[in-house]
């Protein structure tokens, strides 16, 4: 019945594994002072030939490989495409912003690869143990390149901080996969839910729900686990807060998916609640909190925690159109966040010398390419039509009105209106006249690599708001794979 | 029988965790972190699991236990600086643990009768078992934690690296 060799299932994390260890062996036989861009360049070609993998996947016959761990099907190849694509943008903003011989930009360009397997394995993986080396892998690889410029005071606060509240949240995750074995037997993800019908012990696996939900909460930054975003964005290079702002977030919103709709749809009514709250909390103070923000990098800080607000809003539809909105949320949340680190990162450079909202003044006049990509992006965050950021929301709203949230609809939308406020703030800011000395006179000629990055951003959220069917089919053919979904789920009863 | 050996160190295993936490001085943390993993061993005995007892004893308690002391030793590191600690920590903190505490023992006390002994010596008797295991059913976990481990010593090198 299942032909497709294994190896094939893990073909993409096969192929940034081998890249990965490829540039540690030939990254120290390069001449000490020589560029090690060319080690960018070849991960680069990995991330590429992993995206292509990902694509064939998608075309492969749905199935599991390695005795049941890992599961290939429209969903996780969908996942894979996205941060395939996060992880190759950030690749060539690093290679944009990263100047000179600097000695160690093989380690970082490996680490990149290598935190790639472990978020695409967390997609694929459908069972809890390998989703948590998953998890582990991208968390330390992230923690890591957080603390990469190790010059600055703030480099290796941000990366402490990121580091001790993230174990605490994986040692959250972990515990409550033992629960949630303990009540059940097992840790297989479709396994789970029918052994959750004939436990005995609910309670334990409520507990291990909500265990989990913590976990999550914490790497998707949902209030009120959310303390450590603002601090570490602002102290980690923008590079790599381009790439842990959205990959790591996409894969745990991939797993949250996973684990809610795939092993535990039979505590809906436990989760429900939970997950509305948590919505509803990330929006609103996601969007205060950037209100008063004078620093960029901190604005969008909390604007990701709204975000991920948002995306969590699509979680309570309980029907497939829950499911793609949340996919089709985190595709244009992750192009058009990318996208605006991407300028971000330029215009500051690696040890961002940009960094409060005052400092842009004047960078559309300085450089009308970077000035007109940040109005694009922002105006995309915002949600305004023609760009990938409304159709994200106007799904996400339309499944939640589906099953009956209005007032969660409400709430989300009067968010997007207070979120419109701080984004225009930045444009505005972008596209008024410099005084005479602005720090965006600094900003240099974007470098190749970086005119890709954009590129890539921009053509993706234009498709995603302009022509968004192609990818809302994919979005939703992985949303087919949770059979365990009911449509009509409870349309009725869970009006809140 | 069992019963009282597990409560004996579990309980044993608790208490250096906890020790490990508030020791101020790092060979001290050491220590009681050996503590921590013989008295896991026990408990993997008590499972019926003598191999992986055995073999948490001589890498963990041994190997990596010696290699930890000698680190601490060579490094000379001194006693920790006490701090008062932040305000939100023992607001919030507190209350938060102590609350997860009381559902969980209420969660376990209510399933106090249907909560049976697990064994899992039934099925890893031995190393061929183990390694059936391992490297069959647990084969894609195996070879994903080389990825892990690869990560992290990669990170030891970048964050200890001197910069240029």
């Amino acid at each position: 019945m299942n032909t497709t060799p294994d190896v094939l299932r893990i073909l993409p994390e096969v192929i940034l594994t081998i890249t990965g260890v490829l540039i540690m062996v030939i990254e120290p036989s390069l001449p000490a002072g020589a560029n090690r861009k060319s080690m960018g360049w070849l991960a680069t070609v990995g991330v590429v030939a992993a995206l292509g993998a990902s694509l064939y996947q998608y075309q492969l016959p749905p199935g599991t490989g390695f005795f049941g761990f890992v599961q290939t099907d429209a969903f996780s190849a969908f996942f894979h495409v996205v941060i395939c694509g996060i992880v190759l943008a950030s690749m060539l903003i690093a290679l944009d912003s990263i100047g000179g011989p600097t000695g160690d930009l093989g380690e970082y360009f490996a680490l990149l690869c290598f935190g790639a397997v472990g978020m695409l394995l967390m997609t694929s993986a459908v069972e809890l143990l390998l989703v948590f080396i998953g998890l582990e892998i991208s968390s330390i690889s992230t923690y890591i390149l957080a603390g990469f410029r190790r010059k600055s005071a703030r480099g290796p606060e941000a990366a402490l901080k990121y580091f001790l509240l993230g174990s605490f949240a994986t040692a959250f995750f972990l515990y409550g996969i033992a629960l949630v074995f303990g009540a059940t037997g097992t840790t297989a993800v479709y396994t789970i839910a029918p052994q959750l019908g004939s436990s005995q012990m609910p309670l334990l696996a409520i507990a291990g729900l909500g265990m989990i939900l913590i976990g999550i909460g914490f790497k998707v930054s949902a209030v009120p686990f959310q303390v450590w975003t603002p601090d570490v964005y602002e102290g980690a290079p923008s590079p790599v807060v381009a790439l842990m702002s959205t990959a790591p977030k996409v894969a745990a919103f991939a797993v949250l998916l996973r684990v809610l709709y795939g092993a535990l749809p039979a505590l809906h009514t436990r989760w429900v609640p939970i997950v509305w709250w948590l919505s509803v909390l990330s929006m609103t103070f996601g969007n205060l909190g950037a209100l008063r923000q004078k620093s960029v990098k901190r604005m969008l800080a909390y604007s990701s925690i709204a975000h991920a607000g948002y995306i969590l809003a699509a979680f309570t539809a309980l029907s497939p159109d829950g499911v793609a909105a949340a996919s089709f949320y985190t595709f244009s949340y992750a192009a058009m966040n990318v996208g605006i680190f991407a300028v971000v990162s330029h215009a500051g450079g690696f040890d961002d010398r940009l960094t409060l909202i005052e400092d842009y003044r004047g960078l559309a006049y300085r450089s009308p390419l970077l000035g007109a990509a940040m109005a694009f992006f922002l105006i995309s965050l915002i949600g305004i039509p023609f760009t990938g950021g409304f159709f994200g929301k106007f799904y996400v709203f339309s499944s939640t009105l589906h099953a009956g949230f209005v007032w969660l609809t409400v709430i989300g939308l009067i968010n997007s209106g207070i979120a419109a406020f701080y984004y225009l703030r930045l444009a505005t800011a972008v596209y008024s006249k410099a005084p005479e000395t602005s720090p965006a006179d600094s900003v240099p000629r974007p470098a190749m690599s970086l005119l890709f990055a954009l590129l890539l951003t921009v053509a993706a959220t234009l498709i995603l708001g302009i022509v968004p069917g192609r990818i809302l089919d994919m979005a939703r053919a992985g949303a087919g794979t949770y059979s365990s979904v009911n449509p009509a789920a409870d349309a009725n009863t869970a009006n809140r | 029988m069992h019963l009282v050996l597990f409560i004996i160190f579990g309980g044993l295993c608790v208490a250096g965790a906890l020790n490990l936490l508030f020791q101020r001085h790092p060979i001290n943390a050491a220590l009681s972190l050996i503590v921590v993993m013989s008295s896991l061993a026990v408990l993997y005995l008590l499972l019926g699991a003598e191999f992986l007892a055995a073999a948490q004893v001589i890498v963990y308690s041994g190997a990596i236990m010696v290699l930890f002391t000698f680190v601490i030793m060579l490094l000379n590191a001194g006693r920790e600086d006490r701090t008062h600690g932040s305000k939100a920590a023992y607001l919030v903190g507190i209350p938060g643990a102590a609350a997860l505490f009381a559902t969980l023992v209420y969660i376990f006390l209510s399933y106090r009768t249907q909560l049976g002994g697990a064994s899992i010596g039934n099925y890893l008797v031995t190393t061929s078992d183990l390694s059936r295991v391992l490297f069959r059913d647990l084969l894609l976990p195996f070879e994903v934690t080389s990825v892990l481990i690869l990560v992290a010593v990669l990170g030891a090198v970048v964050l200890a690296r001197k910069e240029h």
